[in-house]
């Protein structure tokens, strides 16, 4: 067959192309400039550590990922047709070395990970309590459509879709839903996220290092509300804390059952509210309500 | 009574909202088209006769690409579709789309681009090339072959069924999440629609995949041990032993799916006992091999495009096949790591995120044994070889990423984020597709007689690889931004806007990259004289489907060839090609109309069970079953060509290809740019307007 008479230039293509890349990166960068990346900017300990893993794991990659790539193009720009200086042999297979050191340099890089990578999924395991001298808090958290309720069992507050909490102060965020399908609760700046499921409970120990107000919402969808179902996380001094369980404490309505009630029926984009009280058995009643489900509570909460 | 008759059918299931009245005119519009069109060229016969009935894998080849390539734009335009609203639904705005219509389009575009494209794409190459390259007349069960085609249409049909009756599909991802998509929380038919859909096509899938492990593993040609085997072969196998092992489960979880829905049967649900995290757990030991079954394939074209374009045998063969065959070892032994976040134990998750390590390797090993095998060769850039280059560098960024979500502590960040997204449409995309668009491009002359432009396609494949590229970085960011997916509308404050903006003007791109192809595919065939590849071997290739004349005759090889060497063609074109022509009797399959009656049916049986249609549903049941102990009793299914017969049919098609070739082409160029192509089609349509062409019609 004949060879295309048209011949694209390719040096002048690939240079276009190249060009436009460049453009292309500078306008990412300046769209970048002044946004917040939250995983580059962690304001919890979790979610320092998961960044720094994340930082560890992109190097070892790109370690052997950006020599890889540089050597591939450069082979096949070396061996391309028209250099004529290039050696040539069509039929020779590859040497017993070059066939050892493909399947070794993989296995040494997956080694390295994995050494990396069991250690601190132990570490950073969700349930894992931090150590701190403080002493830890909980919160338990319901997903409802569309939104989330968290109840304060020591200090006798709820909120919903707002969650306050001390800075440098372990909290367990105790998991699970009711009425709704599979959940996820996620604050990017202060931790990876984990499931809540009903008839299941989860626990999520996050640590917030700096005061602020921080987006949290579900990460996994659960029908039509589920882009509005956001909260604002906001860890505060442990002192603005107190005050505000203080204020919270004369907040005008309660969560008892009919309050709660109300609640489980859908809506969307609820704004944020607080309640001076809760009935104490809600969150038990939930454990009867599902008690029948498998992967019942008890066992993760024990462990 | 009504009841029985329509089950819950009404008129509010009919179209009333936008979408549904376009989505059911364009269905119409297209169908009405088609009819006109081939009742006007008298076509019924000879469309029933040479391609529906047919059961040569090369014609159900082209079947899928056809069907494939359509879904193609159908899938792209609800990709664009979500840009759209994301880019325009931010703060105040809401865009243009209801949550649950944005939802349901997702699910849409995500079921419809891995069943309905990859796979057609994955099965439609799997047909035409695997029996040429193993040197096989047919297939070990051409009816197999032919039902599963059918079921996949059938397939096809009830995804897009949901436009004209129900109008709502599953709002729930392209998984259907339990227990989102239990009755409770998903009462619509949409979800059923996404079990009959699937459940089908996947059936299918089955069948095909069974039809081909059998075929590779008995009918290569006397020589060909497994160790002689070309790679593409070797890719398809791999996938295909995949597709057996998963599908089936894939067909159980949708089935306890349906006792949930239809049975109120308590599987999945949130009580008496139902527990969504085993479908979790289900649908993902199917899902991960999946995206592997699509994976392999295009592994085994990437090899055989790498050797052929670097003139080079392929580095080291059993490192090749070493790297497909683990994958596929290690598949199913990794699905946890797509839930991480459900809160396993650390050991689970570290193991889940082992193993996923594990299986990184073998696929890494390829990316070196293809560099092993262009060192010293010989390398042309034709388009096929473009699309490996593009290839290589998508899918080893796709690739780390996706090393960083084997991560659990990391993953846990990554989770459900864009970062996600664009992880796996970097591999789907760059990987799976790329490689489809390498093997069509590839083995194109062999399919159509003539090669594809390769100016046009060259423009196209940038369009790609760029818009690729500006469409998926901002993804990558917006992930880093904890961005999550499946967003129909976001807070202004939160700082997403312009980076959805800048990808949907990637996915803008991307679309010309779509028309572009189409416009290759065109501008080829107005100059398919002067691109015609009369050898039978545009490339140069080694491997035993080029020995045959492009286009290969029914039963592919005159005389079934003796393999000593693994590039079989290379070496037959080294002893020298043979000049005297023997011939002798061949035995092939007849037509078989079964394939469709049985998916007919099954597309009736499916509707029957969305709607509740008792008798349909029994109509179903019985069609399918008479069908198939009809065939069962069907014993001529096999005829045989004399060799005197043969003879003659090779000198027509001879004829008739120097015939096909005579004659002048259209532009002046080798391969027409795109500037004359536009010129050609403006004359042409003046040309019609003036001289009042439109009146003959
Ligand atoms: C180097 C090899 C690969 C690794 C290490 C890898 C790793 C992962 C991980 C860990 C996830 C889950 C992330 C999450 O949900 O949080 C994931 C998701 C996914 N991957 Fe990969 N992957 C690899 C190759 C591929 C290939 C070859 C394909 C397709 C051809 C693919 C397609 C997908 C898809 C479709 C999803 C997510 C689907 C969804 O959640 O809807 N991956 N991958
Ligand atoms: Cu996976």
């Amino acid at each position: 067959m004949a060879k295309p008479k048209h011949k694209l230039g390719m040096g002048k293509t690939v240079g276009l192309i190249l060009a436009g890349l460049v453009c292309f990166v500078l306008v990412n960068a300046a769209l970048l400039h002044g946004t917040n990346l939250a995983l580059f900017s962690p304001q919890g300990y979790i979610a320092g550590e998961e960044h720094r893993l994340m930082l560890y794991t992109v190097f070892i990659l790109l370690d052997i990922g950006i020599p890889t790539l540089i050597l591939f193009y450069f082979v096949a720009w070396k061996y391309r047709e028209t250099n004529k200086k290039a050696e040539h042999t069509p039929n020779e297979s590859s040497g017993k070395s070059l066939v050892f050191l493909t399947w070794a340099i993989p296995f040494a890089i997956m080694g390295l990970l994995a050494a990396v990578m069991w250690p601190a999924t132990h570490r950073l395991a969700p349930r894992q309590a931090l150590i701190s001298d403080v002493k830890p808090m909980t919160i338990e958290v319901i997903a409802m459509r569309w939104k989330w309720l968290f109840i304060y069992p020591e200090q006798n507050i709820a909120a919903v879709n707002f969650v306050q909490i001390p800075t440098d102060t372990p909290v367990q965020f105790v998991l699970t839903a009711d009425e709704t399908p599979m959940s996820s609760f996620w604050i990017p700046k202060l931790g990876g996220q984990l499931y809540a499921m009903t008839g299941h409970q989860n626990l999520l120990n996050l640590m917030a290092t700096s005061p602020g107000d921080y987006p949290g919402r579900t990460a996994e969808i659960n029908g039509s509300g589920f882009a509005g179902m956001t909260f604002t996380a906001r860890a505060s001094t442990t002192d603005d804390f107190n005050s505000w369980v203080q204020d919270t404490r004369l907040a005008s309505d309660v969560l008892d059952s009919s309050t709660y009630n109300k609640l489980l029926k859908p809506s969307e984009n609820m704004p944020s509210t607080v309640y001076a009280r809760t009935d104490p058995n809600l969150y038990n009643n939930l454990l009867v309500k599902y008690s029948g489900t498998h992967g019942g509570h008890a066992e993760t909460a024990t462990e | 009574m009504k009841e029985f008759l329509i089950g819950r059918l009404n008129l509010e299931a009919l179209p009333h909202e936008w979408f549904t009245i376009g989505g059911t005119a364009a269905f119409f519009a297209m169908a009405l088209l088609a009819v006109t069109v081939i009742t006007r060229m008298k076509r019924w016969k000879w469309l029933w006769n040479e391609w529906f009935t047919s059961v040569d894998p090369k014609k159900i080849g082209i079947m899928y690409f056809l069907v494939s390539g359509f879904m193609l734009l159908r899938g792209g335009l609800d990709a664009l579709m979500m840009w759209l609203q994301q880019s325009l639904s931010s703060g105040s705005s809401h865009g243009y789309l209801s949550a649950n219509h944005y939802q349901q389009i997702f699910t849409a575009h995500g079921n419809i681009m891995v069943f309905f494209v990859a796979m057609g794409f994955v099965f439609g190459l799997i047909n035409y090339i695997v029996p040429l390259q193993i040197g096989a007349r047919d297939l070990a069960s051409p009816f197999l072959n032919t039902l599963g085609f059918w079921l996949f249409v059938a397939g096809v049909i009830m995804i897009n069924t949901f436009f004209v009756f129900g109008g709502q599909y599953a709002a729930t991802g392209w998984l259907a999440v339990a227990p989102l998509s239990g009755t409770q929380f998903s009462p619509g038919v949409g979800v059923d629609y996404w079990i009959w859909s699937l459940q089908i096509s996947g059936i299918g899938t089955t069948l095909g995949a069974i039809n081909f492990i059998m075929t590779i593993l008995k009918m290569r040609a006397p020589g060909m041990s497994l160790r002689k085997m070309p790679l593409f072969t070797w890719g398809s196998l791999c996938s295909m032993v995949m597709a057996v092992t998963v599908f089936p489960l894939l067909t159980m979880t949708l089935f306890l799916m349906f006792f949930d829905r239809y049975f109120g049967a308590h599987f999945f649900t949130t009580t008496l006992g139902g527990n969504a995290m085993m479908y979790t757990n289900l649908i993902w030991m199917w899902g991960h091999p999946e995206v592997y079954i699509l994976m392999l394939p295009s592994f085994g074209v990437f090899s055989e495009i790498v050797s052929t374009f670097s003139r080079k045998a392929t580095a080291s063969y059993w490192t090749n096949v070493g790297g497909m065959t683990g994958v596929s070892a290690f598949a199913l032994s990794v699905w946890l790591h797509h839930f991480f976040t459900m809160g396993s134990s650390a050991d689970v998750n570290a193991f889940f995120g082992l193993m996923t390590m594990i299986i990184a390797i073998p696929t890494s090993v390829l990316f070196f044994n293809w560099i092993a095998t262009m060192y010293k060769g010989k390398i042309k850039f034709d388009t096929p070889m473009l699309w490996f280059l593009g290839f290589v560098a998508l899918f080893a960024v796709g690739g780390m990423a996706g090393v960083m979500m084997a991560v659990p502590p990391i993953d846990f960040q990554l989770h459900n984020s864009l970062f996600l997204v664009a992880h796996f449409h970097t591999m789907v995309v760059g990987g799976v597709l790329f490689g489809i668009f390498a093997g069509l491009s590839y083995w194109f002359p062999k399919i159509a007689g003539f090669r594809l432009n390769e100016r046009i396609g060259k423009y196209a494949f940038w369009c790609w690889t760029v818009g690729f590229i500006m469409a998926f970085t901002p993804l990558y960011i917006l992930g880093f931004m904890g961005a999550t997916r499946r967003l129909d509308h976001y807070d202004a404050s939160t700082g997403f806007r312009p980076f959805f903006i800048m990808a949907l003007l990637g996915g803008i791109v991307i679309m010309a990259g779509v028309l572009l192809q189409i416009v290759q595919i065109i501008a080829s065939v107005m100059q398919r004289r002067r691109l015609a590849d009369p050898t039978g071997d545009p490339w140069g290739g080694r491997t035993l489907e080029w020995a045959v004349p492009s286009t290969p005759p029914s039963y592919n090889f005159t005389i079934i060839p003796e393999v000593t060497s693994r590039d079989a063609f290379l070496e037959m074109k080294k002893q020298g090609l043979p000049t005297k022509k023997v011939f002798e009797d061949i035995h092939m399959p007849r037509n078989t109309s079964s394939g469709i009656y049985i998916s007919g049916f099954a597309y009736l049986l499916g509707f029957g069970f969305v709607w509740h249609i008792v008798w349909l549903i029994i109509l179903g049941v019985l069609g399918i079953l008479t069908c198939l102990i009809k065939r069962t009793f069907n014993e001529d299914t096999e005829f045989t060509i004399t060799a005197a017969e043969v003879e003659d049919m090779e000198e027509k098609r001879i004829k008739k290809a120097h015939a096909s070739r005579a004659g002048k082409d259209l532009g002046t160029d080798e391969d027409m740019g795109l500037k004359e192509f536009i010129i050609i089609v403006i004359k042409w349509a003046l040309d019609i307007v003036k001289n009042k062409r439109w009146k003959k019609w």
